[in-house]
Order: C-alpha cells, then structure tokens, then sequence
C-alpha cells in the first residue's frame, strides 16, 4: 500500500501525486517509470517518474485522465493509497556530456523532462527545453522547467506565444537557422514524438524518444509492450523505454496502442455509473481530451 | 500379492464437467473422486515389492505407502507421507504429465492400465484442504538460527525451497516481481485446470511457517543480487521462471490481435479478464481464433479462448499428434471441448487490415523427415502447399527463454548458451558464491515437479553450507 502524500490538479485533466514509495524512491533514475494498480480489481498501468526523493522516501508521477484507470487514480484523495506500485522499471537514460541538448516535452512528458534536464545540467550540458501545451490553459510548470534549463521556450497550439504552432515546427526552425544540437530528448504526446524525430531526422541530430504503448507486466514477460525499431522487434519495457525516434516505426505503434478502445470505452463508462457521485464530489475533472 | 488373473485394469474415470458446459465457463474441468472412487482405485495398486512408479517421480514420492493409507482410511498418515517429499500435492496431482512420470512407470502401465496416482495424489490434498487441523498438527516446531536466505520469485521452485528453510530455522524473504506470489501457477496455468484458492492455500501456508512475501519487488531494479547480499542475506536462491515469451518471428507479428500466450494468459488469469467488465484489464477474442504450438500453454490458451466465446479455435503445429509435448489429458480436454487440431502445418506469415489488425495467416504444410537432434522426425516444408486462412486472434504459443533482468544486473552469473543460469544439478550452486538457482530459470522451460524439486535439493544445500 503506498499513501498519497499529496494531490493537486495542474491543469484541466492533468493531475499531480505524490506517493510514498521508499525503496523505489532509492533507486530512481530519469528515465523510468513504475507500474501501478489502483485496486484489487485494477489493471496494471505505466506512469514516468517526475520526480523523487530518497530522504524523504517519495515518487512524484503526473498523468491526464484517459480512461478508466487514470480516472480511477485521479478520484484518490490525500491520505488514500494505491494498492500496487512496482519499480523503478525500465532502463534509465543515457546521461552523458553531450554539448547541446534539446528537451521537448508535451502534456504529462514535462514531468520527466523536468529530472532529465536537472540530470543533463548536473552532466554540464547546455539544456535548450521546448514545452508544448494547447493553450496557456494547459500549461503548467514553465518556471520549474525553467530553472533546470539554460533556455527555455514554450509554444502554444492555438499561436499565441510565439509562431509556432507546434514543437516540431520550432525544432525544425531552431536546426534550420543553423543551431547546433548533439542531443534531442522527446517525452509526451506520441505526434509530439514522431513530429519532433522528423524534423531532426535531417540534420542527423540524434533523438531520444520515451515511447508509451500499453503494457501488461512491465517486466518483459508479456510482449505487449512490442515495438519495432530498425526493423527489429523490442520489448518497451525493458529494452527501453527509450529508443532512438529516427528508427522507431509509428504507424505500428500508434495502431497498437489504439487496439482496446471499444473496450475501454466500455470499462470507462461503468466505472463511471458506479463512481460518478465520488468523481463529481472532488469536482475539478472537466471533460477528457485525446492525446494520442 | 493379487493374482494375475485378478488385476483389475480400468482406471476409475475422474468425474468431469461435460465438455459443452465446461466449455464455456473458468470453472475447474474435472471434479475429483469421491471416496468410494478412490478406493476403487486404490483397491487396483497391486503393492509391488518393487514398486516402479516410485523411480518415474522425480521427487520419488513414496507412492504405494500413501495409497496404502488412503485404503486403510488413515487420511492423515496418507497427508504426511505425500508431503514428507512433495510439498504441493494438490498441485502437482492436478498438472504432472503423470503419463511421463510415475503413471508410465507404474508395474501396471505395461498392462495398460496403471494406477491414477495423480487424482489419487489429488484427492489427498483435497482433503487436506478440507482439514486444516491436520496441517497444523504436522507444523513442525521452528527454532530460529539467525541466519538469512533471499528466495527471488514465488512460483513452485521459491515456494518449495522457502517452507524448507523456514523448517530449518532460516528467516526466509521472497521477492515477487508481480502482485501475486505462485509464478506461472498464477499467472499461466487457468482456473479451471488449477483454482487459485488452491495455489494461494499453498501460499497462506509457506507464509504461516514464517516466511515473509515482498510483492511488487523485480529484483535487478529495486535491489540487484548484490544488493541483498550486502544488506545481510547469508545466501539467495533464485527462481524467477523463464517467463519471457518467444515469438515466430515472421512478417506481421506485430499487428494487434495477436498476443503471446504469456500475455493472452497473463491477462485471462492475473489480471481476471473472464471476469471483465467486473475487472478493469480487457482481452479481444475473435470469432477464429489460431494458437501455434501444442504444449501446455497452446492447450491452455486454446481452452481459455473457447470460454471467451470464440466460435473456432485452431491449434497449429507443425509436427504430428505423437509429438505433442502436452499432458496427455489436457490435449484429451481440449479435444472434448472442440478444439481443432491442425497438424503438420506451419505458420508463413500474418496479414492485416488498413487499422493494423490481423485478418489471415497464411499457412504451409509439413511432412516429416528424417529424426532430429531431438529423436523426433524432423518436419519439412511441402513446396507449394500455402493457404490462407482467416482468424481475428493469433496466439504464438512457442514457449519461453530466461528474463535478462537478473542476469544483466549480476555480477559473476555465468550463464549458459541458452541464456540459463548456468547452475550444478544436484547442488543448484552457481558461479556465484553464496547464489544458488533452480527451476525454469536453470532448466528452462520444464515442469513444476522439476522446480519444486530443485527447490528442495537448493534448500538442502544452502543449509548444509550455511550450518558450517
Ligand atoms: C513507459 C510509459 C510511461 C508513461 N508515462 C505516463 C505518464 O507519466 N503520464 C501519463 O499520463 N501517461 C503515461 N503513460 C500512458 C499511460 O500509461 C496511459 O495513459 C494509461 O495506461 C491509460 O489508462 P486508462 O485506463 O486510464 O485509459 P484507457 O481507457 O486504458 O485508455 C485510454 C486511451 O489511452 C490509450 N492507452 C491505453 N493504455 C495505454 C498505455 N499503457 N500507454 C499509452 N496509452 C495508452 C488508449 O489507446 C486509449 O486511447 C505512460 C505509458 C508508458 C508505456
Ligand atoms: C501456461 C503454462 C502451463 C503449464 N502447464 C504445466 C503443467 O500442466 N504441468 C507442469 O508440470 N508444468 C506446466 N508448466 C510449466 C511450469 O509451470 C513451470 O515449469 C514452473 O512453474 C516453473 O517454476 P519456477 O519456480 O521455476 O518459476 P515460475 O513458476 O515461472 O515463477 C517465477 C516467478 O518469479 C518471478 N520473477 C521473475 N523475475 C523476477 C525478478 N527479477 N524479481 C522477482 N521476481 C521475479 C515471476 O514473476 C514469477 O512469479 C506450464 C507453464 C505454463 C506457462
Ligand atoms: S509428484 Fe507428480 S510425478 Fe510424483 S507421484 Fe505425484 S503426480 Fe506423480
Ligand atoms: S507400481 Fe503401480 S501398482 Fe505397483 S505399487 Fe506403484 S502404483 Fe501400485
Ligand atoms: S509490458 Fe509485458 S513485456 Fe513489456
């Protein structure tokens, strides 16, 4: 049983916990993720490492309400517990000196940007960080990013700060006026990811992706997780998370990912009848949005 | 002691669920003897002075001394002697491939009819069950030693080796990387072959012997091997499983729809799928269904793909029937229950449609050549014999290798060619010192009486090293 030390809503359908979790707290590296299940019923989920503290024995994880498990975790109140928690799972990222590195995050992938960025300063890289949200509505934890990073630019989907309209098209331009990056990092949304390796891809600067397709056990026992990169088969969970976006194929990962949905729906819906009384009662779940 | 002409051949049948209503619930098939059955049964076992079935179990059960007892009425000596070498007979009576085991061994085999020691094994531990009191009468008292063993997993090897040193004064901790402890009995092997209060009977009862169960703890990633050592475990023994599946390797795997066994499995029985809505995790089975492969798990995962409503279901190998590796009356099950069996056949490639689901595999036909490293005739592919044929749901069922995740993160494992642990068959000791292993995980893929018996043999051994 792992307490919620504490909740807050960031930006509509984004919440923010902090979970007791001392040995995995020891352990953490960016990069990471755990695995969590709600309740005796619940399913198995991933959720990135945002932060952690080994003192004081906790696990930060942020994450947007996308359906029945993340509704179910986002209606635990400070003080309640999450049954499960497992990890810290997949491999850590590679941190080295690489000179200039970009990090772009969207939607829950600022949460570990934010560990990553701290993590590649800490390594005595110039840190250049994207953030990308819909609109100023959903932006969130600008100043946090901004202190782990050398220069920081945000870029909001309906304009209205800066031109772009989204972090591919600002990577695309940043190498195009004849920047130098080493190193790109992309967490998030999975356009976000594919958008952001494609505008690099031609200027051959490496770009690590953090990929999110569903999972099962998390410990490489399953094959759900399968993803394929440079032709070859990977298990996400424990060859990666992390793989190298210029190599990773999309389509089939963006297909997988969309498998359940008819069934999600369903589960959504009955998890709804039977809780919506509790879920009106913390009030602050506006409507869900798409991420995928 | 009976007369030839008097042996008695016809094996008592075990009463079963009838195959069109089994067929379409998770409820267990067969339903165990009653009294006067086992008896029956047990009037059958000739007493052999030299009783064969003995040397076919490979934890050398002494078989005609319990069913002795179960015929003199005394059900607690029967208990005691079952246990005293097998400590999940209710287990072990419900999964061994008996007719590999002691049943082939059974002096009355040859005479086509040997003893059904597996449901006479059964019925003890059913009554065990039944019978707490008996278990806690046996309870041997316990002294502590003060020393302390790290056991990694939690399936048949972990558990047999915890109550073994938990009896012998260890403080035990075992480390399961999933929310459940039992391994593969959990996670693999369904309901209605193996009913999980069962497994967790067995658990509860490692656990009263004071054995402590960290759940959730993947070693290598919260604390590697080395780890444990250090913070103050005398020795480990490691029995993570071999539980990373294997795919065919062919074009099209990737589409959604197809599903490891491991997974499909995973999901149905972990995770309670059956019970979905009720229980949050989905699983998509089709109207066809096509599992490739014909051990245990192909069995498992065809049977359960029947209960999920599916209206055909293919098992695909490209051997013949005689070859098959699974329980003799598992492949009888999924036959009764309608499960088609396509043989000598072999998957090419999988086809999708435009949303990256699979539509059709296509198949070519073996014939059988001349015999293999194995002794079994090797299949040969028949040039020009492809076809397609349409499913919604594929199931590789090829088996499972060793999980990386411990053997990357130790230092000094050696391992072998096949990426086991490489480990001393009788001792369990591995190139590391103060590390032993067992099961699946030294093996590969086997059985549970084979892991349950490496569990035994690592805990001998462990205490023999420790006492010193
Ligand atoms: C390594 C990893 C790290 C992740 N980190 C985070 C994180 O920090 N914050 C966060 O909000 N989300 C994260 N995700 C995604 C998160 O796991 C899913 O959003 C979650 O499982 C959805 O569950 P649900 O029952 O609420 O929604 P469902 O009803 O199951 O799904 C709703 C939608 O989410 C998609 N989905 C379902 N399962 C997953 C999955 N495992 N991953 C991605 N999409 C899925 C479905 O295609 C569907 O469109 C991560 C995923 C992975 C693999
Ligand atoms: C579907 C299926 C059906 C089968 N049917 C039969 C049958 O009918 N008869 C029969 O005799 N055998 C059968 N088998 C084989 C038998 O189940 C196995 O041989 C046996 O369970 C192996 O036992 P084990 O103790 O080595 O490991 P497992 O039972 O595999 O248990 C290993 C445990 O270790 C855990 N683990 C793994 N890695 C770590 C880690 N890093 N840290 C912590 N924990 C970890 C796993 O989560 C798992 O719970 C079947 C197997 C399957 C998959
Ligand atoms: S443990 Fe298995 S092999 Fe041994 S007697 Fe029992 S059923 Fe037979
Ligand atoms: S070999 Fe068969 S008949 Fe003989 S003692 Fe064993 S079980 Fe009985
Ligand atoms: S989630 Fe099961 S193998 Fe990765």
């Amino acid at each position: 049983m792992h307490e919620i030390l504490k909740r807050e809503v960031l930006v509509p359908n984004t919440v923010y916990l902090k979970v007791e979790a001392p040995e995995i707290a020891r352990k953490a590296k960016p990069g990471q993720f755990v695995i969590l299940r709600v309740d005796e019923v619940g399913e198995r989920f991933p959720l990135s490492l945002s932060g952690w503290d080994k003192n004081e024995g906790t696990l930060e994880v942020l994450f947007l309400i996308m359906g029945r498990s993340t509704m179910k975790l986002s209606s635990l109140k400070e003080g309640d517990c999450i049954m499960d928690v497992v990890g810290p799972l997949g491999r850590p990222t590679e941190v080295e000196s690489y000179g200039n590195a970009m990090c772009v995050c969207s939607t829950f992938g600022v949460g570990p940007t934010i560990t990553l960025a701290k993590a590649l300063k800490g390594r005595g890289n110039r840190v250049i960080s994207v953030m990308e949200a819909k609109d100023a509505t959903y932006l969130f934890w600008e100043d946090k990013l901004k202190r782990v990073s050398d220069e920081t630019h945000v870029v909001l989907g309906d304009g209205s700060r800066g031109k772009h309209r989204q972090a591919s098209q600002f990577v695309k331009e940043y190498l195009e006026s004849g920047n130098k990056l080493d190193r790109v990092f992309v967490f998030g949304r999975v356009f976000t990811m594919m958008e952001c390796s494609q505008a690099t891809k031609p200027f051959e600067v490496k770009t690590i992706v953090g990929l999110t397709p569903i999972m099962v056990d998390g410990t490489g026992m399953c094959g759900c997780c399968r993803v394929s990169v440079g032709g070859e088969t990977k298990f996400t969970c424990v060859d990666g998370p992390e793989f190298d976006g210029h190599l990773v194929d999309w389509e089939l990962l963006i297909k997988r990912k969309r498998a359940y949905l008819k069934e999600e729906a369903q589960a959504f819906d009955l998890w709804q009848l039977d809780n919506l009384r509790r879920i009106a009662e913390l009030s602050e779940l506006p409507g869900r949005v798409s991420v995928v | 002691m009976a007369e030839k002409s008097k042996l008695n051949l016809n094996r008592v049948p075990i009463p079963k669920q009838a195959p069109d209503e089994r067929k379409r619930n998770f409820d267990e098939v067969a339903l165990g003897y009653a009294d006067e059955q086992a008896l029956e049964e047990v009037s059958r076992c000739i007493m052999c002075k030299k009783p064969g079935c003995k040397d076919g179990c490979p934890v050398n059960v002494d078989i005609p001394e319990f069913i002795k007892a179960i015929g003199a009425g005394d059900m607690p000596e029967a208990v005691r002697i079952l246990k005293n070498r097998n400590s999940l007979p209710g287990i072990c009576g419900r999964v061994c491939p008996q007719e590999t085991q002691c049943e082939m061994t059974c002096n009355l085999a040859k005479k086509g009819g040997p003893i059904a020691i597996g449901r006479l094994e059964r019925y003890v531990a059913d009554w065990e069950r039944v019978h707490p009191e008996v278990r806690e009468r046996q309870k041997e008292r316990i002294s502590l030693s003060g020393r302390k063993v790290a056991v990694v997993g939690s399936g048949p090897a972990a558990l047999t080796s915890a109550a073994d040193l938990a009896k012998l004064g260890y403080s035990v901790v075992i480390f399961e990387a999933l929310h459940v402890a039992g391994g593969v009995l959990m996670y693999g092997i369904p309901e209605f072959r193996l009913p999980k209060v069962i497994v967790q009977g067995e658990v509860g009862y490692v656990k009263s012997l004071g054995v402590e169960i960290k759940l959730n703890h993947v070693i290598g990633k919260i604390a590697t091997v080395d780890e444990l050592l250090e913070s103050g475990f005398d020795a480990i023994f490691l029995a993570p499983g071999a539980g990373a599946p294997m795919f065919l390797d062919i074009p099209g795997e990737n589409l959604s729809g197809i599903y490891s066994a491991n997974e499909f499995l995973t999901r149905t029985n972990l995770m309670k799928a059956y019970r979905f809505p009720e229980y949050d995790t989905p699983i998509q089975v089709g109207r066809r269904v096509a599992v490739f492969g014909a051990g245990n798990v192909a069995m498992d995962a065809s049977r359960c793909a029947l209960r999920f409503g599916a209206e055909e279901v293919y098992i695909i190998y490209r051997r013949s029937k005689a070859e098959m590796p699974a329980r003799l009356e598992e492949r009888e099950n999924a036959e009764e229950e309608g499960v088609i069996f396509k043989l000598l056949t072999n998957p090419s490639k999988f086809l999708g449609d435009e949303r990256g689901r699979v539509r059709a595999v296509e198949l070519y036909e073996m014939a059988l050549g001349e015999p293999d490293a194995s002794g079994r005739p090797r299949p040969v592919r028949k040039p020009g014999s492809e076809f397609i044929m349409e499913v919604d749901t594929a199931i590789p069922a090829l088996g499972t290798r060793p999980n990386p995740i411990i053997p990357s993160t130790t230092k000094g494992l050696e391992l072998t060619k096949w990426g086991t642990v490489l480990t001393d068959e009788v001792t369990g000791r591995t190139s590391k010192d103060r590390v032993w292993c067992g099961g699946d995980m030294a093996t590969g893929a086997a059985t549970v009486i084979s892991a349950m018996g490496a569990g035994r043999r690592a805990a001998t051994d462990i205490d023999a090293l420790l006492k010193k």
